[in-house]
């Protein structure tokens, strides 16, 4: 048969973006979100400060490079019921992997508990507290009593299987600026280990995050726009923040993000560490669901019985059948099996737009990889937009297949054992392209697309931790908790929102309890981004690299306002001040203007000057940058400006003179 | 009319009387108004030894918590669904070319199930629920199960001993090829050392297994112990009875151990069987059994085993410590003991003061033998005086008998005889390396961490 009228990938890739209305995130509207059905919830990690691990003595927060570890141990994980009787799929699916799990242990931060040698310990009280105070800021209502369950993860994250995890409590809400947003509940789990490899069967983990305690808030999928749902995981951040109380720094929060569009499923993005990513990964995968459900409308309008649907495949030796291409003759020098899959109608479906430079093909690929532990490059098809193979070996496939106008192909190889999967994971989820998106969870990039990473899981794999009893929270605790919270945080948090201070200062501000001075200052006439940057910047760096005086309290900042707004002096001059204070809290004011050489300068006097400036620059000048005259100036006039002119001003000012 | 038993599993109490005043039962689908606010969820069943001040909730999100009575104030019952646990039973398939190997339950933690009224887990065992739970036993041999009784492992005791070494008897008159014997790990070397004794000359394997951590949990050890097991008895050429159990805590080889010198060293390890005082008798994987000993005893074609199902309970082991007060022997004698192992201290001592205790034991005609609390070495008794006088009360060194085993050994020579002499022979004529000729070199290698070459050799090979 002739391979005629091919398809042209790239052409068809942007006739089905189009088709599906796919715009990019800058210029989305809400209209374009309410067209797609946009839908969203948050399940916010974030790991808590404590010293020891969640359930065993070891201490938190202390990492290690991917070599340096003691033992290492090997285990395997089975799916086990849950105790409603359900096996969950996403085990399932794991399990059919079959992977070798290693984990690297280091005695530092390691004990028999991480690698289940050991029942856990008591629950970590320190971390109970936090959780619970973390809760009673989220208006959640707490539990009677808290009971360890255990959530199985058979990907071999947590040794045990397992995740063992309690929730402190459920149904409540937290206020955005637009909006409120209703919680699920609030848990708190242990960490997960970090992974270092995965490559075909065997996957490789370190233990030093491995129990470390960590609270999960979750979200109703209140959130219709990715904004608004930026706006929630940064408001949770912050919440959790205030307290003082979890970790910063990298990894220690991090986001998955549930996502549908109308008709679509709920699909979670794994493990985002930044906010920042949230809205571009989101609209991506609400698209990406808006593009499978028009691919689910043209497969089946181009295959009449969907039910009766078979793709066909044979092994094929390609020395013996004429096919010399490259990636096909490796697979051969690495003994593996290749096979060529007829896929009755999937005319322009393979090259279907899915997400930005991704079409259906690739969600066969991933599956490949995750499911069958095939390594990439794992497969070929038809219908790629950087063609794997040549026009001719597809070519000849086709005809060997015996595949026709409305059919597409693919060719897949690997070791013999895994080939069985490979065929079902290939079958499995092309016969899903007719009826419905699946349910995932999928990794995220920053660029802004996803891949498949497992089935999502469901209740199914929850199941009582029997090491454990339950503990009662009861109400005098609970009230004395509350009684310690600082209250009206949302009020402060809005606030500084207004005031336009940076978000990285809030949770100095809020776990030092700077928020009251600031407003102090601010009430003197300051303005509230300069006061709050002050404090949040200024004086955090301070505290930082100077060695502090017992004498030195918060409240003499307040007093240096005061005395800047007497005497009428530029605000800037707080920045050079401030060490002083700090370090010599006895010295006066003026002995402070005396230390830091300040001379009051009438404004005036300090413009003068520029045109003296210019000339004398441009005899020294050895390049024509611009910048390098405004810089070299203000350098020279800093010490004279500070105090007597705002320093944005000057700048504009030499910059006028330009 | 249902029970209060079953309609409202594990509740008692304020608990209970608040389920039967809003008419809630367990498996009830609840809205429930608090103080703390709304919940909603299914009731479970409570465990017994937990409190009467709480409802346990299974939320819509999988979890569970648990609800104050103190705090609710309304309860509506929305729905009613009866959770059915059960692992998916699929029929054991048979095939001609591979051995047929028993099962016997003993109620173990092989394979199993959540129980709600401890919060425990009970054995799921069925040759069809093995083979959902653990497929791969089908590529390794055809399995049928019995269960002979089930009790923890804690509650084994002789009754049990003898009603399985009478099975085990049975089922190899009738041509197994193999026996594999669930059992729970705290007193298995016990149950290894009785059948041992019990079963004698066996033509087939006969395998102790059990797992350190619960198959309800995905990393449990239960299932590859299982293969191990399961692979030993049906192919193995070692007849004799076997402990199976992790070599490494890494899932990667199983450990044939001697039934007569193997302990349970650790609480919680997965690899806590460790033959003491010799070497193991061979690595197994789920398809190759490699000896390490070559001395042990091959599968034969006859069925001419030996039960000897003989138990004397009135049999105590005494663990010695500084300033023990004869006050505790006499008592013993005063009960009626027939037999006392003494776990001494060093090569095999006690304090001058218990003496005349000891002796009075003695003289009563009740049968004492010294063993060692160090678990490894043997009792020496001609080294010191202390030693020698001992001898002389009439206690008898038990050579490097473990204390459990001597114990065991014990009780089942008592069972047939009380004469003096015949006892001392049966005792002292090893059956199957109870003790042993020798220690060889590699018999005890107990190596401390921290040591820079010890821990090379940790970081190279898989714990």
């Amino acid at each position: 048969m002739e391979y005629d009228n091919p398809i042209d990938p790239l052409e068809n890739y942007q006739n089905t973006r189009k088709k599906i209305g796919y715009v990019e995130r800058s210029q989305a509207t809400e209209a374009d979100y309410q067209r797609i059905g946009f839908k969203s919830g948050l399940e916010v990690h974030q790991q808590l400060k404590t010293q020891e691990k969640l359930f065993c003595h070891c201490p938190a927060g202390i990492y290690h490079s991917n070599e340096d570890y003691d033992a290492e141990v090997i285990r395997h994980m089975r799916p086990t019921l849950s105790e409603l009787g359900e096996y969950d799929g996403t085990a399932l699916m794991e399990y059919k992997t079959r992977k070798q799990i290693i984990y690297r242990i280091n005695n530092q931060t390691a004990c028999t508990y991480e690698i289940d040698d050991t029942p856990p310990f008591k629950m970590d009280q320190e971390a109970l507290e936090i959780a619970l105070d973390i809760s009673l800021q989220c208006n959640l209502n707490i539990v009677g009593e808290v009971h360890i369950t255990r959530k199985q993860y058979l990907d071999g994250s947590i040794p045990t299987g397992f995740q063992r995890t309690a929730i402190i409590g459920v149904e409540g809400e937290l206020p955005l600026t637009s909006k409120k947003v209703r919680l699920i509940q609030l848990s708190l789990e242990e960490d997960s280990c970090r992974e270092i490899s995965d490559i075909r069967h065997t996957r490789i983990f370190k233990t030093d995050r491995l129990g470390m305690p960590l609270i999960e808030t979750v979200t109703y999928p209140d959130m219709f726009t990715p904004d608004e749902l930026r706006e929630a995981a940064d408001y949770i951040r912050f919440l959790n923040r205030s307290t003082g109380k979890v970790r910063t720094g990298i990894g220690s929060g991090r986001e998955d993000v549930n996502v549908s569009c109308r008709g679509g499923t709920r699909v979670e993005l794994k493990g985002l560490a930044h906010n920042k990513w949230i809205p571009e990964l989101s609209h991506n995968e609400a698209f990406r669901q808006w593009a499978l459900l028009y691919i689910k409308d043209q497969l089946n309008s181009q295959v009449s019985d969907p039910d009766q649907w078979q793709m066909q495949h044979q092994t094929i030796d390609p020395r013996q059948q004429g096919f010399d291409d490259g990636l096909l003759e490796q697979a051969v020098k690495g003994n593996e099996k290749i096979v060529a899959i007829l896929l009755p109608g999937f005319r322009g479906i393979l090259s279907h737009f899915t997400q930005p430079g991704k079409v259906f093909g690739d969600e066969l690929e991933d599956r490949l990889k995750v499911i069958a532990c095939l390594e990439r490059p794992n497969m070929s098809h038809c219908e790629e937009l950087q063609p794997r193979l040549s026009q001719q070996t597809h070519q000849g496939l086709r005809q060997l297949l015996g595949g026709g106008p409305n059919d597409a192909h693919l060719v897949l190889w690997g070791p013999e054992e895994d080939i069985p999967t490979a065929l079902e994971t290939v079958d499995e989820r092309c016969r899903m392209a007719f009826s419905e998106v699946p349910r995932e969870t999928r990794k995220t990039f920053p660029d802004g697309t996803t891949v498949f990473e497992r089935v999502l899981p469901g209740p199914d794999r929850m199941y009582p931790d029997t090491d454990s009893a339950p503990i009662p929270l009861d109400k005098k605790y609970i009230e004395q908790r509350r009684r310690q919270l600082p209250d009206q945080i949302i009020e402060r948090y809005h606030q500084l929102q207004q005031w336009k201070v940076p978000e990285d200062t809030y949770h100095y501000i809020f776990s030092r309890d700077r928020f009251p001075l600031i407003k102090e200052i601010t009430e003197m006439g300051f303005e509230g981004k300069f006061v709050g940057t002050f404090i949040g910047q200024t004086l955090k760096f301070v505290e930082g690299h100077y060695p502090p005086h017992p004498d030195f309290a918060p409240n003499k900042i307040r007093d240096l306002f005061f005395f800047i707004r007497e005497k009428q002096l530029n605000r800037e001059i707080a920045k050079k001040m401030l060490p002083f204070l700090y370090t010599q809290p006895h010295m006066n004011f003026e002995q402070i203007l005396e230390q830091i050489h300040y001379n009051p300068v009438r404004k005036e006097k300090i413009l003068e000057q520029l045109p003296r400036l210019h000339q004398e620059f441009s005899r020294i000048r050895h390049h024509q940058n611009s910048h390098a005259e405004v810089d070299w100036i203000m350098g020279q006039l800093h010490n004279q400006a500070i105090g007597n002119i705002p320093m944005n001003e000057l700048r504009a000012e030499i910059e006028k003179y330009q | 009319m249902a029970s209060d038993k079953e309609t409202h599993q594990g509740y008692r109490g304020e608990a209970l009387e608040l389920l039967k005043r809003f008419n809630i039962r367990v498996w009830s689908e609840v809205n429930i108004q608090t103080t703390r606010g709304h919940f909603e969820g299914k009731v479970l069943p409570r465990s017994e030894n937990d409190d009467d001040k709480h409802l346990v909730l299974k939320i819509p999100t999988g979890y569970n918590v648990g609800i104050d009575t103190d705090t609710i104030k309304d309860m509506e019952e929305t729905g009613f669904e009866k959770a059915e646990y059960k692992i998916p039973e699929q029929e054991f398939p048979y095939s001609e070319e591979l051995p047929n190997v028993k099962l016997f339950g003993t109620g173990g933690t092989i394979a199993s199930r959540l129980d709600y009224r401890t919060g425990a887990v009970i054995p799921a065992f069925s040759p069809g629920e093995l083979y959902g739970a653990v497929p791969e036993l089908a590529d390794v041999c055809n399995l049928t199960t019995e269960k002979v009784f089930a009790v923890f492992s804690e509650n084994m005791g002789p009754s049990q001993y003898i009603q399985l070494a009478q099975a085990i008897g049975k089922e190899i008159e009738n041509g197994i090829q193999g026996i594999i014997i669930g059992h729970g790990t705290d007193t298995l070397h016990h149950t290894a050392s009785a059948l041992t004794f019990m079963v004698q000359n066996s033509p087939v394997p006969i395998i102790l297994v059990g797992s350190q951590r619960s198959s309800d949990r995905p990393s449990s050890d239960a299932a590859l112990n299982l293969i191990h097991s399961a692979y030993a008895a049906g192919h193995s050429d070692i007849a004799e009875v076997m402990v199976c159990m992790f070599g490494p805590t890494s899932d990667e080889y199983g450990f044939l151990h001697r039934g007569t010198r193997v302990r349970k060293m650790h609480s919680s390890y997965r690899s806590t069987f460790r033959t003491i005082g010799d070497i193991p008798l061979a690595t197994v994987t789920k398809d190759q059994v490699n000896p390490i000993k070559n001395d042990y005893k091959p599968r034969r074609n006859d069925r001419q085993v030996r039960i000897l199902p003989y138990f004397e309970e009135k049999v105590t082991i005494l663990y010695y410590y500084p300033n023990m007060q004869p006050d505790i022997i006499d008592a013993l004698v005063d009960l009626g003991y027939k037999g006392i192992v003494i776990a001494g201290t060093g090569l095999g001592h006690v304090n001058k003061p218990v003496y005349p205790a000891l002796k009075r034991a003695v003289d009563k005609g009740v049968h004492v033998y010294m063993t060692v609390q160090t678990l490894w070495g043997f009792v020496h008794m001609f080294v010191y005086d202390t030693g020698r006088d001992l001898m002389d009360l009439g206690v008898i060194p038990a050579e490097n008998m473990l204390p459990e085993v001597a114990y065991i050994k014990l009780g089942w020579a008592l069972g047939q005889t009380t004469d003096r002499e015949e006892v001392k022979k049966l005792m002292l004529t090893p059956i199957n390396d109870e003790i042993t000729q020798k220690e060889p070199y590699n018999g005890y290698l107990i190596y401390q961490g921290g040591v820079p070459e010890v821990e090379a050799f940790i970081r190279k090979h898989h714990k």
